[in-house]
């Protein structure tokens, strides 16, 4: 546990010193959304949802890529004599999650600036975001992990990933729908959460499991 | 005779498929008409899929816990053949869409689903392409298989509660939203098992076959060993 946290810290740290690259996808995120403030204004709240996940998604593989791919093959390995991998793992996990409700807070300000607001239920949106961007970054983390191994770029990752994180999306943009004031059945909704959750849990047990195995050389 | 006792089954079966499933009388239901005969192509490639896919996955984990190339070559193998039954799945079910829905596709869960599949499963053969080292290849393939398969189970378990289906079984059918057996006619039921049964026997000889070939062309690699 300790490790984690020693791990996580110099994460942190170094996120703090190197400013550029924290900035540089704050600056993606700010364009992007300029960019759909300019194509269409007042946007349907379904189109809005859909977008701001969309955008989400392409945050997520930006943001999350890097967390690999920054690391040499000289300083793997020197992590690899201090800690095990675990250990690297959850806390790589842990430094990914709160990087994405970082971006995914900003966008949602930006959108809210930019776009309008839309929703009946702002609150209970923030609480979806969350728990979107927390799906988002697990099951990017260990395809970061993967791509990285196979010393590749962002784009594999893309490829890899955007099938697989089409059962997250779909669950949290229908969930989504009821900070839009739709009306769902009696239980629906802790239904959908339930399932995300599910799904992130066995996401998360599935990279501690597998990361190991990536690890070694 | 010993060991290909199952590839004589799989003609037999496979023949019967054939002749039994153009032959016998089914009965007429709504707009099915006789394209209910696609029944014995159509289905069977799904249960061939999910089977093959499955077998590839048994590999990969095999493979991680004893690193022998072997079974990477199975393991992408089985994967390959589980592809092309989708991609026929996907045709035969397109065939059937375009005389009983209307159209080849109409965002139905299950194509979804089986878009969602080639998808991923292309996504492993790129993974793959893109690893020059033979080792680290094996790998990082496994890794992802093992990590796609138990995202994709799911995946086709939430999809068709979530969107409208045309399927039998679908959101707001009663009934599990794969095939419900019970609902299948007495004699289509003695074509359908064993088409399933033949068409998976099938799948599962081609790869064989690949694996003999990918086997004979790495020789000297999995000797070295």
């Amino acid at each position: 546990m300790k490790t984690v946290f020693a791990l996580l810290k110099k994460d942190l740290l170094l996120e703090m010193r190197q400013q550029h690259s924290f900035y540089g996808i704050l600056l993606y995120v700010a364009s992007t959304i300029f960019v759909l403030y300019l194509s269409l204004n007042n946007p349907e709240p379904d189109v809005w949802n859909a977008l701001f996940w969309i955008i989400q998604l392409f945050v997520c593989v930006n943001a999350v890529a890097k967390s690999f791919l920054q690391e040499s093959r000289g300083r793997m390995l020197y992590f690899y004599s201090i800690s095990g991998a675990r250990e690297f793992i959850i806390s790589k996990l842990i430094y990914n999650i709160i990087l994405m409700l970082l971006m995914s807070g900003m966008s949602l300000g930006l959108f809210f600036l930019l776009l309008k607001n839309p929703l009946s239920n702002p609150l209970i949106f923030v609480g979806i975001v969350g728990l979107g961007s927390v799906s988002l970054s697990l099951v990017f983390t260990l395809l970061a992990a993967i791509a990285a191994k196979a010393q590749q770029n962002a784009a594999l990752m893309a490829i890899l990933g955007f099938p697989l994180i089409v059962p997250q999306l779909l669950l949290v943009i229908r969930l989504s729908k009821a900070a839009f004031g739709e009306q769902f059945r009696d239980g629906a909704v802790l239904n959908l959460t339930g399932l995300i959750v599910g799904l992130d849990i066995m996401v998360l047990v599935l990279s501690i499991i597998l990361f190991p195995f990536l690890w070694k050389d | 005779m010993r060991k290909s006792w199952w590839k004589i089954v799989a003609v037999v079966l496979l023949t019967y498929t054939f002749t039994a499933g153009f032959l016998i009388h089914i009965p007429h239901i709504g707009n099915l008409k006789e394209t209910a005969r696609n029944l014995f192509f159509h289905v069977p490639m799904w249960f061939g899929q999910i089977t093959l896919l499955s077998i590839s996955l048994i590999y990969s984990i095999l493979y991680l816990r004893t690193p022998n190339l072997k079974y990477d070559i199975f393991a992408v193998c089985f994967a390959k053949t589980g592809i092309l039954m989708g991609i026929l799945g996907l045709i035969t079910g397109s065939i059937w869409a375009t005389y009983t829905w209307g159209s080849p596709w109409s965002n139905d869960p299950k194509q979804i689903g089986v878009a969602i599949a080639l998808l991923i499963y292309f996504a492993y053969l790129v993974l793959r392409n893109a690893v020059p080292d033979i080792d680290k290849r094996a790998k990082v393939s496994a890794v992802y298989n093992i990590f796609a398969y138990f995202i994709y189970i799911p995946l086709i378990m939430i999809l068709p509660r979530m969107v409208e289906s045309l399927h039998p079984g679908g959101k707001g059918v009663e009934g599990n939203p794969g095939l419900n057996g019970a609902d299948l006619d007495a004699t289509m039921q003695l074509v359908f098992l064993p088409a399933v049964i033949g068409w998976t026997l099938l799948g599962t000889w081609i790869s064989t076959l690949n694996i003999r070939i990918e086997l004979i062309r790495d020789k000297n690699l999995l000797n070295a060993e």
